[in-house]
């Protein structure tokens, strides 16, 4: 974890409706709010957001940001294989690819993107809900690029769970601990 | 000023409007404006403002017509196909010089068209859309926190000219979310009174009359003409732009909202690869800045227009231009936003084109 930490982050965050990659980003984007950075948040909100894939796209820096829009991302979040299959190729080179294993059986092909892999599902599941695995992602990206500190990402969080559903916050916070910890080796 | 807060830019609008003193709201939903109306529904009744959803958008349009006889502050905000359905009250209260505020949170058209972002309503905003001799005062925002401040703005335009005032974004800005800084509520001293003219009941005053209507051409292009001196104090004062990198440009981009704040990011990757580029980006739809766009095309080698349409606004600024130098343009339609790489490949080509 010596990396020099690069503040420019332009991320995608891709799944199937339901798996929970719009609130990835929005508690990304708040953690970075609440560090002061600039930062956006577009979804897609097209019929892709009715059962098929659905991703969003979050870029931090701490200048004004001028595109939200974003076609060389340096990172992508993969939480499925369509998701795998469409952003892969768009990852500036250098950039992160953060693949969910348990729901991605197969190999991103390029050589000059790091790669790191997480079992988000089953990490979820011993913690207690699969609808964590969201969390445990999260939790496993602001390990990888320290983007945010950890604690930015708790606060907002708390803010936005612990206001409306309290009972379910503990385990969303196990679960990003969880997932800092499962790409530690890595 | 207060803290940050996350909103999506929908809701900014909304809030902001609140702020700026709005009192009365009429509307119908529509993607990808509805979290805006959805927002005004909750909000509105907790502070003792008036929101009503109407049967249809001819329907809302006509509420904010007899509202804005009172001179009180009223708006209301659709997209594309909806606003199309306006036309004709929007054409009304222009000609009855009223003032209201419109948010057109655009999408792909023509007809129902989708509901992704688009920039192909210009023509319909600045240049008519309702029919006669009329304008709107139209705003455009790149970012959310520049929406907030522009409600503020369009409302102290439209109580000024009494004139309608038309604030064009696309559905992007509406769905993105951004911290923005929410000024505080104004106060009513900062709302003129409009006694002079307001229909408020008349008692024992002078009677006032409020018509867009004379059967009498001669007393009819009087109207207009009155009309027409107004826009043109709008010309003098309201032109907003802004300039960014044009201070070594040699080639200067033209495009307002979403368009604008994306070309910056392009910028960085032509002034990266050797191609001096700026932006001057309309903030005023109309009136058009076409000044410092005039002005520039004495200094660069090109100015390339940009749009989430076919090219609409790229004719003002081939006017403003007149021939000095190249115009190329670039666009994509029916609600694709072109990236920033590829308005930057589009660039190299139109530059190794000229150099």
């Amino acid at each position: 974890m010596n990396r020099p930490v690069q503040k420019y982050h332009s991320t995608i965050i891709s799944g199937f409706g339901g798996q929970g990659v719009m609130l990835i980003g929005q508690t990304l984007t708040s953690a970075a709010m609440m560090e002061k950075l600039y930062v956006t948040w577009i979804p897609s909100y097209g019929p892709e957001m009715r059962g098929g894939t659905a991703n969003c796209t979050v870029v931090i820096d701490e200048t004004p940001i001028g595109s939200p829009v974003i076609d060389r991302p340096t990172d992508v979040i993969a939480m499925n294989i369509p998701s795998l299959l469409k952003f892969e190729k768009t990852i500036l080179p250098g950039g992160t690819l953060l693949l969910n294993t348990s729901v991605i059986d197969r190999e991103p092909t390029r050589a000059d993107i790091r790669v790191y892999r997480v079992n988000a599902g089953e990490i979820a599941g011993k913690i207690g809900s699969d609808k964590v695995a969201n969390m445990v992602i999260l939790g496993a990206f602001v390990g990888i690029t320290r983007v945010v500190s950890l604690e930015s990402v708790r606060l907002a969080l708390e803010k936005k769970i612990g206001e409306k559903r309290p009972e379910l916050l503990a385990m969303n916070l196990q679960a990003l601990k969880a997932g800092e910890n499962a790409i530690a080796g890595q | 000023m207060a803290e940050k807060i996350l909103l999506k830019g929908n809701e900014a609008m909304a809030e902001a409007a609140l702020r700026a003193g709005c009192q009365v709201y009429f509307g119908y939903p529509i993607t990808p404006q509805s979290e805006l109306i959805e927002y005004m529904a909750k909000r509105m009744p907790e502070i003792g403002r008036t929101f009503l959803q109407a049967e249809s958008e001819v329907a809302a349009v006509n509420m904010i017509y007899g509202a804005a006889c009172t001179g009180t502050r009223v708006m209301t905000s659709t997209s594309s196909p909806g606003f199309s359905l306006m036309m004709e009250g929007v054409s009304y209260i222009a000609g009855a010089n009223l003032p209201a505020v419109f948010i057109n949170v655009v999408r792909g058209g023509p007809g129902l068209g989708d509901i992704q972002p688009a920039q192909s309503d210009y023509f319909q905003g600045t240049k008519g859309g309702g029919h006669g001799d009329y304008r709107l005062i139209v705003l455009s925002p790149a970012t959310i926190q520049e929406a907030v401040n522009m409600m503020f703005d369009a409302f102290d335009l439209a109580d000024r000219y009494r004139n309608p005032v038309l604030i064009i974004a696309d559905g992007l800005l509406g769905q993105m979310m951004e911290p923005v800084e929410l000024p505080d509520f104004i106060t009513p001293d900062r709302i003129p009174n409009h006694e002079g003219w307001a229909l408020r009941g008349k008692g024992s005053r002078e009677q006032h009359t409020i018509t867009s209507f004379d059967l009498d051409p001669v007393k009819l292009e009087e109207m207009n003409l009155k009309n027409y001196e107004t826009y043109q104090k709008i010309q003098e004062n309201e032109v907003r732009y802004e300039e960014y990198l044009m201070d070594d440009a040699e080639v200067a981009f033209v495009a307002y909202g979403t368009m604008g704040r994306i070309l910056k990011t392009t910028i960085r990757l032509a002034r990266e690869a050797g191609i001096k580029a700026g932006l001057i980006r309309p903030i005023s739809l109309w009136p058009f800045p076409e000044k410092p766009i005039r002005e520039a095309a004495e200094k660069v080698k090109m100015v390339m227009s940009v749009e989430m349409s076919m090219g609409q606004m790229v004719e003002d600024v081939r006017l403003a231009v007149s021939g000095k130098v190249p115009t190329p343009f670039y666009g994509r339609t029916g609600g694709i936003v072109p990236t920033p790489t590829e308005v930057f490949e589009a660039l190299k080509r139109e530059w190794e084109a000229l150099v």
